[in-house]
């Protein structure tokens, strides 16, 4: 196991040079130089640009940038803005806010996903099984961003049971429009999951042999069933991770939530280039450490995966 | 988004097929009522275009994209409206008249005075080319590499195996967003090219594991016994044989293809103004969904219907083409 894990964290180092260098290249390679961009259509001081530019280390080399980049990660710093303030202190204000809508979102994704699905397999060919195969395709339909001003138009500006605005992004009770919002294309998904390897299980041999044994049904479906179904859904929930994350851009936009999602995008607008590697950074090693999460999670789900 | 298929995370020994739904009772009756084969036995796309007219969902996606794919052609076709310039004094968000069909007044206007039927109308073609686009760069460039990792194996298969994991890292919506923010001018071949460049490990994984199998068969063996080339076995033996799980990855991502194009452009990263784009009208409503929630009402169905369209038919693709449900 501790060898397994070993192994799989020194696969990820190439992994990880090779996405941040691609991140660091297509943001630092674009047209367009953003010191000149800080004096808009007025001229700029040669000198001063000249400055500003040894000062965050633009006028060095590209590969002696992307080194230097990753000599100050490994430090813990994630350099400065163009304003001034470390990017670490920007994340670190934002990264809370995500977590917490990223954690709304996986709870309604699991609970409903897994419930739907299960309830449509259990009813394989028979109309709840349709219901959910037709609700799935709706929701699949729906880009996130059309979803989002559906159900804030429906649940806050119509209904007024929720604030349109989130206004402390700190807030569970707030978060819980746009994380049902973020969760809902996932859930489609878990929910769809979900219901192919409970119909497929039933028919195993193991089923057969529960219902012969004299066990309750609520202990065949609860246990043995449920928990040999689960091993595709993980590791669509590890994968799914990215996905929530460009879902977040968009959801915290629409409901002006202050995470990392909107932190980004205004990055993006300001071409904050140090800003967009460090946060595309913690979100490429986010993802890499769940899918390992998930491959052990294979281990407590079905005992016969042994990892040596 | 296109993350469905996105299921191997490397490294357990496990199967994990993602793959859904399909009602086994109906794939059972289904064959069952139909004509049995005499004698002849059918081929793996004649048993599928076979199961596939046994499905009312085939039919109905099938339908809707011919519809989309004449308004994409032939958008004059289907309106006189000019979908471009604005009338500010006499239609500033005018509501629909729904009984007024294919009148430029049916959807009501915009916020600039522009009829929305016109301008839904026009939006379709850039988000199929997209689409489309999409999915045709990536099942080529990803079929052609996964082909070659999985047939050559060796040093050829690690280091296309290293890159389709590094561009795997890559959250695709977000690591989009980034390529497209370096691009000024951002016209329909540039998001194509953008979503491609994050697209194609899928495809590639996918192609790689089924040219594995395919190519430990006796035929291939046979082939190879009678003299046959490498490129005659490769594109007469193995990949006709190995294209169903492609096939089906690419006819699904093709509806997530234009989703994220309509998210990018919302976001304004993605089409540019002149070229008329439903996220782009999308964007351009938000600020008059409360008291004209039609301005945003129209493009958002088109969308979500044209994406339902392509992922419906991915769906019944899936099914048809997939030998473990039967």
């Amino acid at each position: 196991m501790g060898r397994y894990v070993a192994r799989r964290l020194l696969q990820m180092i190439p992994v990880f040079i090779g996405t941040t260098l691609i991140i660091f290249l297509m943001v630092h390679v674009l047209p367009g130089d953003p010191i000149r961009a800080m004096w808009g259509d007025k001229a700029a001081d040669p000198a001063q640009v000249a400055s500003l530019r040894h000062e965050f280390g633009l006028d060095q080399p590209l590969w002696k940038q992307y080194i230097d980049y990753m000599v100050d990660l490994f430090k813990g710093d994630f350099g400065k803005t163009f304003g001034g303030r470390p990017v670490s202190e920007e994340m670190g204000m934002a990264f809370p806010v995500t977590l917490r809508l990223a954690a709304v979102a996986l709870t309604i994704e699991i609970i409903i996903g897994i419930g739907l699905g299960a309830w449509a397999g259990l009813k394989a060919g028979r109309a709840a099984d349709t219901g959910v195969l037709i609700f799935t395709l709706i929701v699949i339909s729906m880009p996130v961003f059309v979803l989002g001003y559906l159900a804030r138009f429906i649940f806050a500006d119509e209904l007024g049971w929720l604030p349109p605005n989130v206004q402390d992004s700190m807030n569970l009770q707030q978060l819980l429009l746009p994380g049902f919002v973020l969760a809902m294309l996932s859930m489609a998904y878990v929910a769809r999951l979900t219901r192919t390897t409970f119909a497929e299980n039933l028919r195993a041999d193991y089923m057969r042999t529960a219902l012969a044994k004299g066990l309750p049904r609520r202990r065949i479906v609860g246990v043995h069933l449920l928990r040999n179904s689960l091993i595709p859904v993980v590791t669509f929930l590890g994968t799914d991770v990215g996905a929530l994350v460009g879902g977040a851009v968009v959801t915290e936009g629409i409901f002006n939530v202050q995470g990392v999602g909107n932190l980004l995008f205004k990055a993006l607008g300001q071409r904050e280039g140090t800003t967009i590697v460090g946060v595309v950074t913690i979100f490429v090693l986010v993802i890499l450490l769940i899918n390992l999460l998930v491959d052990l999670l294979y281990a407590v789900l079905d005992p016969r995966i042994r990892y040596a | 988004m296109p993350d469905v298929t996105k299921s191997q995370s490397g490294g357990a020994a496990v199967d994990t097929a993602v793959d859904a739904v399909a009602p086994p009772t109906e794939v059972d009756t289904a064959s069952a009522a139909g004509p049995a084969p005499q004698g002849k036995p059918r081929s793996l796309w004649g048993d599928a275009w076979f199961e596939l007219r046994h499905r009312p969902l085939f039919w109905i996606s099938a339908v809707l994209l011919v519809l989309l794919l004449a308004i994409a052609a032939f958008p004059g076709m289907f309106t006189s409206a000019e979908p471009r310039n604005g009338d500010l004094t006499n239609h500033f968000l005018t509501k629909p008249e729904l009984t007024h069909f294919f009148q430029a007044d049916w959807f009501g206007y915009d916020g600039q005075g522009r009829s929305i039927y016109a301008r839904v109308i026009y939006g379709t073609r850039a988000s199929i080319l997209v689409g489309v686009g999409v999915t045709a760069v990536v099942t080529f460039f990803g079929g052609l590499l996964g082909m070659a990792a999985g047939y050559f194996g060796g040093w050829i298969d690690s280091v296309i195996s290293r890159i389709v994991d590094i561009f795997f890292g890559l959250p695709f919506l977000l690591g989009s967003m980034v390529v497209l923010n370096a691009f000024t001018e951002r016209k329909v071949y540039v998001v194509i090219a953008a979503l491609a460049f994050l697209g194609w490990t899928t495809i590639a994984r996918v192609m790689r594991s089924s040219v594995i199998t395919a190519k430990q068969a006796d035929y291939v063996t046979a082939a190879r016994a009678l003299g046959a080339g490498t490129g005659r076995i490769l594109f007469r033996h193995v990949l006709p044989n190995a294209l169903a799980p492609t096939i089906v990855v690419a006819t699904i991502s093709l509806g997530a293809y234009i989703s994220a194009e309509a998210t990018l452009s919302f976001l304004g990263l993605g089409l540019a103004d002149p070229t008329i784009s439903w996220g782009i009208d999308i964007s351009d409503a938000k600020d008059a969904i409360r008291d004209n929630p039609h301005v945003m009402l129209f493009p958002a169905g088109m969308l979500s219907l044209t994406v339902f369209a392509f992922i419906t038919l991915g769906d019944a693709v899936r099914d048809a083409l997939d030998p473990k449900l039967r």
